[in-house]
């Protein structure tokens, strides 16, 4: 196709709805909008005037994908505003939590979503009549994350049990046991399913991201760190307002995001990948050596041996968690609120939560802010749509439009956190 | 594994803060309270997997979802899943990529589908932010309230069809 445009006006095989337009003139691309149409800001305004404790419930219906992450950012946002520690067990049991949503979010996406872009299937259901046992296999990995959510979190879908300072009631050593034959039979699917990953054929597509993710001085990120680049950032939490700028596109009500004189940033699997290759376990990094993988990865249609690697990490975490795990003496630490403003960022199954919250005396939320990682990438992945389209433009049309929707799913975009809706259009003048 | 169970298995799915939405987890509310112990009754966010976990071993499973097809507010769809694909765009509502549908079809392709299976769509008109459900979709939540009830106690569909002393087995047409 020398010009045209592409268009997809509903985007398959991504969380939430979103739009795809592309545009080709004389050969070249000279337009590429991932169109995003309405905006997390009106949870924002749905939070002002409530109780500081209602926000990690309230921000986990953002996106029924991953609950987890929203509970967590808000909880630690909330802790820093109030000066409040949470250390131990009650620590490590938000680690396990934050495993099984890792590990839950990151199988649908393997094996659901982007598993049948690189075997060639439309859909998941076709896929499935040729490839039961993959599918089964993914289902079954999926089911031990919600497990872990299910016992931590009260409930799958949704978990109520997390509060700010802790939990409402926490588990028992021998509840916690009682997961642990499941995860050892999900590490070793796990481990199989790098293997599996590392076989898929990828396009030659290497960029030079500037990487941003948590990085912890004892290990692999999920609630904790200061946020990092491979290009120099290092901040924390409180200075992420002066380091990210988000910017409104006149074609869609979703936020991009940049970093202040620097431009675009990639959040997510592969970030966290390349800044943390040396706090995986052991066995994930042998995995991710044997399945061709050094400590960097640049390469995006390779993100899912790097999500297959993090699910074999989580399940190895959630099992040291476990091992290790005592009930501790109470559910909760005291919170006694304080007006102020608290900063929390964790990592997501798709990257960087970021949320800051100003409270009153009274405890109620003056004003929340809340930066998604599929708005942090946006921009990215436009970019690399931009430098991915010229290598397929001799494809005919319908093969270039799966082209680029299969990269757009490199990213696992969540667009029901970065909005509600997606649609692809690819224009030819 | 769950084990195979004939009580029937109804389950809501939604999300409370996005308007209309919540219209199946509100149905199966009235539903629990109506139902007591005749039916098992669950809610759901529509996770897919999530679901297939849910109805794994049950014999006739009740959905109750929001659509939006471009019909009135309000309007009730009944789609029986054993008889046709389910209109996956009427589902476009949810935000999982991987929702009722999905989990529907992905249940047929793994030779998985309960004997019986029926879901409820009814059509939204806000899914905006926020709590409460539009006039004409809280109607149609009592329309649907009663529909649902009088589907579980029509016997022939939870007929066992291995029983042979179950006279409605074989004409159980209804689903």
């Amino acid at each position: 196709m020398k010009s045209g445009t592409i268009k997809v006006d509903y985007l398959a095989r991504v969380e939430g709805e979103g739009a795809l337009y592309i545009k080709v003139k004389g050969g070249a691309v000279e337009d590429v909008r991932l169109k995003i149409f309405e905006p997390p800001r009106f949870f924002e305004a749905f939070l002002r005037g409530r109780h500081y404790s209602e926000a990690p419930d309230i921000t986990s219906r953002i996106c029924g994908i991953c609950p987890v992450a929203y509970q967590m950012s808000a909880v630690h946002a909330m802790e820093n505003a109030f000066g409040v520690k949470v250390d131990g067990q009650l620590r490590a049991l938000r680690r396990l939590m934050y495993c099984g949503e890792w590990i839950e979010s990151h199988s649908l996406h393997i094996f659901l979503l982007h598993a049948p872009d690189f075997l060639g299937y439309e859909d998941a259901f076709k896929m499935a009549k040729d490839h039961r046992a993959v599918v089964e296999l993914g289902l079954r990995l999926k089911k031990a994350g919600n497990e872990i959510m299910a016992l931590l979190g009260g409930r799958e879908i949704h978990p109520i049990n997390l509060r700010v300072g802790g939990f409402y009631k926490t588990p028992g050593k021998r509840e916690l046991l009682g997961l642990a034959e499941a995860l050892k039979r999900a590490r070793d699917e796990a481990l199989e399913t790098v293997r599996w990953t590392a076989a898929l054929d990828f396009p030659d597509f290497e960029q030079d991201y500037e990487f941003v993710a948590l990085r912890h001085a004892n290990e692999y990120p999920f609630n904790e760190g200061r946020i990092v680049s491979n290009k120099g950032l290092d901040i924390s939490a409180s200075e992420f307002d002066e380091h990210v700028i988000e910017e409104q596109a006149h074609y869609s009500n979703a936020l991009h995001s940049t970093l202040k004189g620097r431009g675009e940033y990639l959040a997510g699997p592969m970030a966290r990948y390349n800044l943390n290759f040396d706090k995986l376990s052991p066995l994930a990094r042998e995995a991710a050596r044997e399945a061709g993988l050094s400590s960097e990865c640049r390469n995006p249609f390779r993100s899912i041996i790097v999500r297959s690697v993090e699910v074999l990490y989580a399940c190895d975490e959630a099992l040291r968690v476990i091992e290790e795990y005592e009930a501790p003496d109470r559910a909760a630490v005291e919170i006694v609120p304080r007006p102020g403003v608290g900063y929390g960022s964790t990592e997501a199954p798709r990257g960087l939560l970021y949320h800051r919250y100003k409270v009153d005396e009274r405890g109620l939320i003056a004003d929340a802010k809340i930066v998604p990682p599929t708005s942090q990438n946006q921009k990215r992945i436009e970019t690399d749509l931009r430098r991915f389209v010229p290598y397929y433009l001799d494809l005919p049309k319908e093969q270039l439009k799966w082209r680029c929707e299969q990269a757009v799913r490199n990213y696992d975009p969540c667009i029901s956190c970065a909005t509600h809706f997606l649609r692809l259009e690819i224009e030819r003048e | 594994m769950s084990q195979p169970h004939f009580l029937p298995l109804i389950i809501g799915v939604g999300n409370e803060y996005r308007g209309d939405d919540a219209v199946g987890l509100i149905v199966a509310r009235r539903l629990k309270e109506r139902l007591a112990d005749s039916a098992k009754v669950l809610e759901q966010s529509g996770d897919g997997a999530a679901l297939m976990d849910a109805w794994r071993g049950a014999d006739a499973v009740i959905i109750i979802d929001a659509v939006t097809s471009g019909a009135a507010a309000g309007a009730i769809h009944r789609f029986d899943a054993n008889t046709r694909p389910i209109p996956n765009d009427a589902f476009r509502c949810s935000t999982h990529a991987f929702g009722v549908a999905e989990a529907i079809e992905l249940s047929r392709a793994l030779m998985r589908l309960p004997r019986s299976l029926v879901v409820y769509g009814i059509e939204g008109k806000n899914f905006g932010d926020g709590v409460g459900l539009s006039p004409e979709v809280e109607k149609a939540a009592c329309e649907a309230v009663r529909q649902v009830f009088a589907e579980t106690h029509s016997r022939p569909m939870f007929a066992n069809p291995d029983d042979p002393f179950d006279a409605n087995a074989k004409n159980n047409h209804l689903l």
